[in-house]
């Protein structure tokens, strides 16, 4: 399985490779970090032995929790389906080994910070035994478009990077708009985080795959690949993959090495040059990016017949005592992952569930590995960084913003809690990457006050919605009452005057009749 | 010196006879002003500030007849934005309300159409002697429906 990387193995040498730069769209802002990458990435990726319980989180994507088509007491095999996608967004769970149901009940959960959220706990047998595969094993090329979606979709498929939407339903908006490019994601431009470059050194192969099963699904003939350069192993590999397939629809991009250059937008603008519009989307631009992580598990699923029951993930940082790249089942508990490396250093603080810059700080290590988990860091007791002063308007991290905001000014309208000026300065457009943070001299923590004030913009947005649709029915009501009144006042008056048109006469006529009836009975 | 004096109080003259003019002349801002204020206000046309709705309660302010902290459903932060609107001192609530939506209790619900007819923004559906139901997604939170029920089956329900 592991391939042997050639040293030496110029990038040049290969016709695929484009040079560095040379052909490239231009960032704005951005900040070479540290990468701390050397020391997981030292050995091949280990496998995590099966644990003797696997909590499955029901909401592992974006969109509404999966619900449980499985009972507790009941037996599942390895890659049975546990839970299906409820509502329009979502994505099915999967069974990662063979055993019993448990129970289905709260349990930690990285993604709600260590909070509870509904998981299957399964109690596995141990013996790992596979579901037969029921699908009909045509060809990928042989269904067409919407088929193959379909089949994506019951995988459990959602995007590796970490941001984890539904990659079927991802490829479904995409047809809906032209496109014209897929971008592979294979930049890991947070330090520590390792795991899509092992994947590539280890599974190029496997990672185009998937690429030209993705290429299908869109029907369209154009797919780059983009590493960064200081992957020059990762580079290597997927070089000597793209010679043996020869498919002339890859190519090879080298990016520098400048973070955040991994996130959607910024990777569009590197790539093609386009510039994502403020609150778009890159298929507005003709542009699909999908994680190198995801391709691999497109290929597994649909070439290999596995649904997405394990990643691989990096266990780094300063207070594990061997950093290493592990594949382990979802639903592996991260306390089970770190033994397995070796346990954490002596001087071991906290543990942080993604990388440095974006990651979350979790307080158990209780909580399991998660479709979105691509990185397990654990750090130090940090050194105090320094009191925060005020801001004296040096234009630093104006000149770091990737996405050309101007943070000091956002910051002092945060602070105001002004949301015309934030949204005259779109805020909506911070991608939080947390690099004004970094260059701040003095210390504020911008990010983390942008995020409350996004989230303080959209409860204003809901209320005055809210509002609008509370005026507008009471305004409707009102002028049906007022018409209903009108139409019987008319009524009303038309019978006064038909009355009088008759005259006396008629009145007189009608209480005759009325009195012969009464006679009569 | 006298010039110079003499030319700038002219200038200030004219300038003032041109703006008391153009305030007689020109229509007031008034109404617009009644539209923003009303713009600010949370919609719930609940009648909680003794005004028959929120429009009134916003020509009421403009008028300066009723004070502006009289919306419960607003909170402090709609009398702060009303504060800075019309450049009045931000007074603390009048009365204070938690969010909540209401609910009927449809066992004890007899159809009677009492709080469907009061309900200002339609939020109630049902037919005489049939049970009634609230949709809660436009409820408001009024609480008008309340007090018209003859047999208590409607209460509020706070929203977390």
């Amino acid at each position: 399985m592991h391939r042997t990387v050639p040293r030496g193995l110029h990038q040049h040498e290969t016709a695929h490779v484009s040079a560095p730069t040379y052909d490239l769209g231009k960032l704005h802002g951005g900040l070479r970090l540290p990468g701390h990458k050397a020391a997981s990435t030292t050995e091949p990726v280990r496998d995590v032995p099966l644990p003797a319980q696997l909590i499955l989180p029901l909401a592992q994507h974006v969109g509404d929790p999966a619900q449980p088509v499985v009972n507790t007491g009941d037996y599942v095999l390895k890659g049975q389906l546990l839970a299906e996608p409820d509502g329009t967004l979502g994505a099915p769970v999967h069974a990662s080994s063979s055993g019993t149901v448990l129970a289905i009940e709260p349990w930690p959960v990285s993604q709600r910070l260590g909070e509870p959220a509904p998981c299957i706990i399964l109690e596995c047998d141990g013996e790992d035994r596979p579901i037969e595969a029921t699908r009909r094993t045509a060809h990928y090329t042989e269904l067409d478009p919407e088929e193959l979606l379909s089949t994506i979709l019951s995988g459990g498929i959602v995007g590796l990077g970490g941001a984890v939407f539904p990659t079927a339903q991802k490829l479904m908006q995409a047809r809906t708009s032209s496109i014209d490019h897929l971008i592979l994601n294979g930049i890991e431009c947070e330090p520590y985080i390792s795991c899509d470059d092992m994947l590539m050194r280890e599974r190029a192969t496997e990672v185009l795959s998937g690429a030209q099963v993705l290429m299908h699904a869109l029907q369209i003939d154009s797919c780059f690949v983009a590493v960064e350069s200081d992957k020059p192993e990762a580079l290597a590999s997927l070089a000597i993959a793209m010679t043996e397939l020869d498919d002339e629809r890859l190519v090879l991009k080298q990016v520098p090495t400048i973070y955040p250059s991994g996130g959607e937008d910024q990777l569009v603008q590197l790539i093609c040059n386009r510039e994502v519009p403020s609150t778009g989307l890159p298929t507005d631009v003709g542009c699909l990016v999908q994680n190198v992580g995801t391709a691999a598990a497109v290929h597994d699923w649909i070439i290999g017949q596995e649904p997405l029951i394990s990643r691989i993930t990096t266990v780094a940082g300063d207070g594990i005592a061997n950093p290493m790249n592990v594949r382990a089942r979802i639903g592996t508990t991260i306390a089970d992952i770190v033994a397995l490396t070796g346990g954490y250093a002596e001087s071991a603080d906290h543990l942080i569930i993604g990388g440095p810059m974006t990651g979350k700080s979790i307080s158990t290590d209780r909580v399991p590995l998660v479709k979105a988990t691509n990185s397990i860091l654990v750090v130090l007791k940090t050194s105090f960084t320094g009191r925060e002063l005020p801001c004296i308007r040096c234009g630093d991290c104006a000149a770091v913003c990737p996405v050309q905001l101007l943070p000091q000014q956002l910051h002092w309208h945060a602070r105001a809690d002004d949301e015309k000026k934030l949204r005259e300065f779109s805020l909506v457009d911070c991608i939080e990457c947390g690099c004004c943070d970094l260059v701040c001299p003095s210390h504020i923590p911008l990010t983390a006050s942008f995020r409350v004030a996004k989230g303080r913009i959209q409860e204003l947005a809901d209320e005055k919605a809210r509002a609008a649709r509370a005026r507008a029915r009471f305004e409707a009501r009102n002028s049906r009452l007022e018409r209903d009144k009108e139409k019987r006042e008319a009524e009303l008056a038309q019978q006064k005057s038909s009355a009088k048109r008759a005259g006396p006469e008629a009145i007189a006529e009608i209480m005759r009749r009325k009195k012969r009836q009464s006679e009569d009975d | 010196m006298f010039i110079a004096i003499a030319t700038i109080a002219l200038l200030a003259l004219a300038a003032g006879l041109l703006l008391s003019l153009a305030s007689r002349r020109l229509p007031g801002e008034s109404g617009d002003l009644v539209e923003q204020v009303n713009e600010l206000l949370p919609q719930t046309q609940c009648a909680q500030c003794g005004f028959p709705g929120c429009r009134p309660y916003a020509a009421a302010i403009v008028e300066d007849a009723a004070a502006i902290n009289l919306c419960p459903p607003g909170g402090e932060a709609t009398v702060r934005r009303l504060a800075t609107l019309l450049g009045r001192e931000a007074l603390p609530l009048a009365k204070t309300l938690d969010p909540a939506v209401a609910v009927i209790d449809e066992s004890l619900c007899i159809g009677c159409l009492h709080c469907r007819n009061v309900c200002p923004v339609d939020a109630i559906v049902g037919a005489q002697h049939f049970m009634h139901t609230i949709i809660e997604s436009e409820c408001t939170g009024c609480e008008l429906c309340i007090a018209p029920c003859p047999v208590d089956c409607i209460s509020m329900k706070p929203l977390t």
